[in-house]
């Protein structure tokens, strides 16, 4: 495709970012070069709320345990999540000191897969595959109460997981350039 | 070798006099090494002159440094080798005028350690909700049509309190440079927005890849992609070779090692962003996003000695994230009576701005504090002022982690003592029990 538009275009446009075979969908500059299928797959971590970009893969709690002792997650968060001395990952409360939400209070379960992904294990971040990461989601959702032993996680199934303080959340209104700040004394 | 060093020591003790003269190129031909680098790596006492001539060195008798934050949990030791950095912050009660020199720019921890970047092999993708995804390399973007602002840059975790001895500790989370970059309009115009795109999800390079989302009327109001910090490339714990800036908001919006931008429907709420976000309390939400206006003074202030009865100038910044700072007031008397401040510089929007009063101090006790108000008309409040609007008691107020407060902008009182020291002019507060928030 990509040697079919440029010879159509050849001649039209000087820059070597022709792609998808449609002159308006050359950049303004002609500068940028279009990613490749594999790169927008494997560049892209950003999960969503709706779990929208999750991809395919399985896992449930009972793995889970495995998992989150072959990859080390037990020597920073202890052997169930809560012993530390990392951050706890079970159970836990928002105080006035709490500068992390505790994955309990989290609104959305496709945001726990999401940082799981990204940034752990905490020496070697980005190294597990989707099935660990579902696995280890599935593992702490487990422990903190808010899904059964066996029950398997997938694209699916993760975004339809009601996290429990879901709807003490709202969402904000977008900014604007004008946009007020709540916080306005006046002389 | 040798003669060559000879001459440079003879140069060097006849600099006096040659200063005023033109260099010639026989003379830097004399004074610099056929590598610079050996000379940056094996200094003897006179090529450390040498250096001071390739990359400018302060005065031996300036000292001043970052000031290193302790660890960010001491509770928590780590349990193996981490590449974790403290966070440092900037040297307030030294600062003049409103540039922050990058080496004492406040810089956050750094969970994941500082990434070592080629800028020949770093990329800027850009996809989503657009006509044509694109990947820029660092050139590509230098190619672009650019600007240069100057915009200070402030961490949440600023916060007045009478717990800080010195303005670093209450408000060395912050400093201002000049940005230099592509606007991300710019950007976004290259890969054209589709109709539904409402906010952009930025992601560094970092080991924990740090994302934050950003609704889309502010990235295409004055978010820049910069590679240029005040004159040179942005240092590496700064984001080399390219950082997000989204002047006026919190710092952590300004994603460094910016390698990915997807536009997106709706706020993505990873970690860190749903507790901020999705408070359920609405008054929170406009503090998600820009600073109010916040004032402070600089010197005198805490751990400063004045040693001598006389003139003096009262000296700050002042900052908003709602645009230009118009007024600044300073009061010597803790608030009873406020004279306006002297604008020493540009007062340059979403920027540091400088100010000063001329202070005639007799050697009795004083109290001095500064407010501001932005060109909206926004006006600092007091701590009084700040605590009556969310409702929290003193002990609430210092009680609460930043992180769950909006903005922590009201005024920072010093106190000159008779015998010259200053110290923090907030009354002490109480520790309060930890509690359901």
């Amino acid at each position: 495709m990509y040697t079919r538009s440029a010879v159509l275009l050849t001649g039209v446009l000087t820059s070597g970012a022709v792609m998808f075979g449609h002159a308006q969908e050359v950049s303004p500059s002609g500068l940028g070069r279009p990613p490749s299928a594999t790169e927008l797959r494997d560049w892209d971590l950003s999960v969503g709320p709706d779990g929208t970009e999750l991809p395919e893969g399985t896992g449930t709690a009972k793995q889970g345990v495995l998992v989150f002792t072959r990859r080390g997650c037990a020597t920073c968060h202890g052997p169930t999540g809560r012993e530390g001395p990392a951050h706890a990952l079970v159970g836990g409360a928002v105080t006035r000191s709490s500068n992390y939400f505790p994955i309990l209070y989290w609104p959305f379960a496709p945001s726990v897969w999401d940082y799981i992904r990204r940034a752990m294990p905490y020496d070697r971040p980005g190294h597990l595959t989707p099935d660990e990461v579902y696995a280890l989601t599935a593992f702490l959702l487990h422990q903190n109460g808010i899904i059964g032993e066996d029950d398997v996680m997938d694209r699916d199934s993760l975004p339809k997981v009601q996290m429990p303080h879901r709807n003490d959340y709202t969402v904000p209104e977008v900014w604007t350039p004008d946009h007020p700040r709540g916080f306005r004394i006046l002389p | 070798m040798k003669k060559i060093r000879r001459h440079r020591r003879r140069f060097l003790k006849q600099g006096s006099a040659l200063a005023g003269l033109a260099f010639t190129p026989a003379a830097w031909g004399a004074l610099i090494p056929r590598s610079a680098h050996a000379a940056l790596s094996q200094r003897s006492d006179d090529q450390n002159a040498l250096v001071n001539v390739l990359y400018g060195q302060r005065s031996r008798f300036v000292t001043t440094t970052r000031v290193i934050e302790g660890r960010s949990h001491p509770d928590r030791p780590a349990v193996r080798p981490t590449p974790h950095r403290p966070s440092a912050r900037t040297p307030l009660s030294d600062s003049v005028g409103i540039i922050t020199p990058t080496s004492l720019h406040f810089a956050t921890q750094h969970h994941y350690g500082i990434p070592d970047i080629n800028p020949a092999e770093h990329k800027l993708m850009l996809h989503g909700m657009v006509d044509r995804p694109l990947v820029f390399t660092v050139e590509e973007l230098k190619r672009l049509p650019f600007v240069s602002r100057v915009h200070f840059l402030e961490c949440v975790g600023n916060r007045p309190s009478p717990r800080g001895q010195t303005v670093s500790d209450t408000h060395g989370r912050m400093g201002c440079s000049e940005w230099t970059g592509v606007p991300l309009s710019v950007l976004l115009n290259e890969v054209g927005l589709k109709t539904d795109a409402k906010w952009i999800v930025a992601e560094g390079a970092d080991g924990g890849k740090h994302t934050k989302s950003i609704p889309l009327p502010k990235a295409l109001d004055d978010v820049l992609v910069a590679y240029g910090q005040n004159g040179e490339p942005v240092r590496p714990d700064h984001g080399y070779p390219l950082r997000l800036i989204v002047p006026g908001f919190e710092g952590i919006y300004n994603v460094k090692w910016l390698r990915r931008i997807k536009v997106v429907d709706q706020p993505y709420l990873s970690f860190q962003e749903h507790s901020r976000f999705l408070s359920p309390d609405p008054r929170t939400h406009p503090d998600t996003y820009d600073f109010g206006p916040s004032s402070v003074v600089t010197f005198p202030s805490g751990t400063h000695s004045l040693r001598t009865h006389g003139q003096y100038v009262v000296t700050g910044l002042a900052w908003s994230g709602g645009g230009a700072i118009s007024r600044v007031e300073v009061s010597t008397d803790g608030g009873q009576t406020y004279r306006d401040a002297e604008l020493a510089g540009p007062a340059l929007p979403k920027a540091h701005t400088r100010f000063y009063i001329p202070w005639h101090w007799a050697g009795e006790e004083a109290v001095l504090q500064s407010r501001c108000t932005d060109e909206k008309g926004q006006i600092q409040p007091s701590e009084a002022e700040y605590a009556a609007y969310w409702g929290l008691t003193r002990q609430e107020l210092y009680g609460t982690v930043q992180s769950q407060l909006g903005h922590c902008n009201w005024m920072q009182p010093w106190r000159i003592n008779r015998d010259g020291s200053v110290t923090n002019g907030l009354p002490a507060v109480e520790e309060i029990a930890d509690v359901h928030a």
